[in-house]
C-alpha cells in the first residue's frame, strides 16, 4: 500500500511545478505552505490580493507590521523590487490574465473544471467570498490543490460539483496527495501518481474518470 | 484659501446624519480609520448602510457600530469573523438584524470605480454561473459569459493615510492602502485620518496616490474628539 503524500510533500510538489519568474497568487491554506518549498535558485513573484507584489516572510515576532498583512490578514514582508497598490489594480491583475498562476485550495472539482471553494454560509451560518471568485477568474494557470479525498473517504473530484460553484471551468491542474492531473477538454487525465498506487485504486477514489496520461510516478 | 484641514473628529464627521451610506476602508486590520470609526459612534447615527471588505474584528472597528445596532446594512465581500460576541456580525446576521449584500472582492471594488469614474456599470466573468449572479443580466463576451454589474457609490467614505497637506493630497502606509483611493472617488463626502500633516510642497508630486480634488476633509490622528 502506498502512503499518500504529508501536506508538506504536497506543498513541495507544487513548488517544483512553478516555473521560476513566475507571477504567482497562493490561496488561503494548503496554497499557503508552498512558498517554503521554491526550490533553490527559482525566483518567484507572490502576489497578495490586498495590494502586494513579492510578498516576503513573516516578521520575527515583535517585528511584525499590521499595515503590512496578506490577504489572509497575516504579518509579512516586502522583498526587495517589490510593491503597493490599490486593490481596484490588484483586481485588474488578477482579472486581466497578468498572473502566470493562481493555486487554490478547494472543496470540489468537477471533470469540467468547474471549482467550489467558497462559503456561502449553509448550514454554518454567514456567507463569504473574499477574492475566491475573483482568483478563479483571469489567472493564465488556475490550479487546485486538495486532498484527493474528503476526510470521511469521500470523492472531491466529481462529475460535477455538489457545493456551490466558485466559477466554471477554470481549473488546468489538480494537485492532490495521490495524484497530479490535468483538466482537458476530453476530461481528465492522470499525469502523475503514486508509486505502487493502480489508475483502478485511484479511480475508486474519483467520482469523475479518469484517463491515463503519461503516469508518470509522483514525487514530492 | 484652500485648507481642508479640520481640527477635531467632530468637525470631520460634520454633516453625516442618520441613514448614510458610509464607505469604510480597511483589509483586515490595515487602513481602517478608527479615529473617525469612534467618532461615528459617539455621533449615534443610526440605520448606516456600510460599504466595506470586512465585517469587524477585535480591534474597535466597524465591530463597534454593529454593537450599538448603528448598521441596517452591509455590502461587503467577508463578513465572516471569528468573533462571536452577542452581537458580531454573525450574531445579528443569524438572528436576521442585519442585511447582507455579499459582492466578490474585485467586483466590489470595481464597482465604486465605475461609480468614481463616472461609468454605468461593466460586465465581468467573475461570478457567471454561481448563485451570486442570480437575477443579474449577463451577456457572451468572446465566447465567455460575462455579468452586468452596476456603480457603487456612497454618502461618505471614512478613509485612514499615511501623510496629508492643506489640498488634501494623500499618501498611504503599505497594504493600507486597499480600498481607500478607490472609494475617495465614489463617495460625495470623503474624509480622511492621517498620521500626520505635512506643508505643502513637502509631498513629491510623483507619490501622491489620491489627489486632493478628491478629498473634502482630514484630520491628524489623536486630534481632539
Amino acid at each position: 500500500m502506498s502512503t499518500p503524500l504529508s501536506r508538506e510533500q504536497m506543498a513541495r510538489r507544487v513548488a517544483r511545478a512553478i516555473p521560476d519568474g513566475a507571477f504567482v497568487n497562493l490561496g488561503i491554506g494548503l496554497p499557503d505552505m508552498v512558498p517554503d518549498h521554491i526550490p533553490a535558485g527559482n525566483e518567484i513573484f507572490l502576489h497578495s490580493e490586498n495590494g502586494i507584489l513579492h510578498v516576503g516572510p513573516r516578521p520575527p515576532a515583535g517585528r511584525e507590521d499590521w499595515d503590512l498583512i496578506n490577504a489572509g490578514k497575516q504579518p509579512v514582508s516586502l522583498r526587495t523590487g517589490g510593491s503597493f497598490f490599490d486593490s481596484a489594480l490588484s483586481f485588474a491583475m488578477m482579472r486581466g490574465g497578468h498572473l502566470d498562476v493562481s493555486v487554490l485550495g478547494a472543496f470540489q472539482v468537477s471533470e469540467a473544471g468547474d471549482l467550489a471553494n467558497w462559503s456561502t454560509g449553509l448550514g454554518e451560518g454567514v456567507p463569504a467570498v473574499g477574492g475566491a471568485m475573483d482568483l478563479a477568474v483571469g489567472a493564465k494557470q488556475i490550479w487546485v490543490m486538495m486532498e484527493h479525498t474528503a476526510r470521511d473517504g469521500r470523492p472531491r473530484i466529481l462529475r460535477q460539483c455538489s457545493y456551490p460553484l466558485t466559477a466554471t471551468g477554470v481549473v488546468k491542474r489538480i494537485f492532490t496527495n495521490m495524484a497530479v492531473i490535468a483538466v482537458r477538454p476530453e476530461g481528465l487525465e492522470v499525469e502523475e501518481i503514486l508509486p505502487g498506487l493502480s489508475l483502478e485504486a485511484l479511480q475508486a477514489s474519483t467520482d469523475a474518470t479518469l484517463r491515463p496520461g503519461a503516469m508518470r510516478p509522483l514525487e514530492a | 484659501m484652500l485648507d481642508r484641514r479640520v481640527a477635531s473628529f467632530t468637525e470631520a464627521i460634520a454633516g453625516i446624519g442618520h441613514g448614510a451610506t458610509i464607505m469604510l476602508g480597511g483589509f483586515g486590520g490595515a487602513g481602517t480609520p478608527l479615529g473617525l470609526v469612534a467618532a461615528v459612534h459617539r455621533a449615534g447615527l443610526r440605520d448606516l448602510t456600510v460599504i466595506a471588505n470586512n465585517g469587524g474584528s477585535a480591534e474597535p472597528d466597524l465591530r463597534i457600530w454593529l454593537e450599538a445596532g448603528q448598521v441596517r446594512k452591509l455590502v461587503c465581500s467577508y463578513p465572516k469573523s471569528k468573533l462571536h460576541t452577542t452581537a458580531s456580525f454573525t450574531t445579528l446576521y443569524l438572528a436576521g438584524k442585519i442585511e447582507l449584500e455579499l459582492v466578490p472582492q474585485g467586483t466590489l471594488v470595481e464597482r465604486m470605480r465605475c461609480a468614481g469614474a463616472g461609468l454605468g456599470g461593466f460586465y465581468t466573468p467573475v461570478g457567471a454561473g454561481t448563485a451570486l449572479a442570480e437575477g443579474k443580466e449577463t451577456r457572451m463576451i468572446n465566447g465567455r459569459e460575462h455579468v452586468l454589474e452596476m456603480p457603487l457609490s456612497a454618502d461618505v467614505a471614512l478613509l485612514r493615510g499615511r501623510q496629508a497637506d492643506r489640498l488634501g493630497n494623500l499618501t498611504y502606509n503599505k497594504t493600507a492602502r486597499n480600498f481607500a483611493p478607490v472609494m475617495a472617488t465614489a463617495a460625495k463626502l470623503v474624509v480622511a485620518e492621517v498620521e500626520e500633516f505635512v506643508e505643502l510642497g513637502a509631498l513629491d508630486p510623483e507619490t501622491v496616490v489620491t489627489p486632493g480634488i478628491f478629498v473634502d476633509r482630514v484630520v491628524q490622528k489623536g486630534a481632539p474628539q
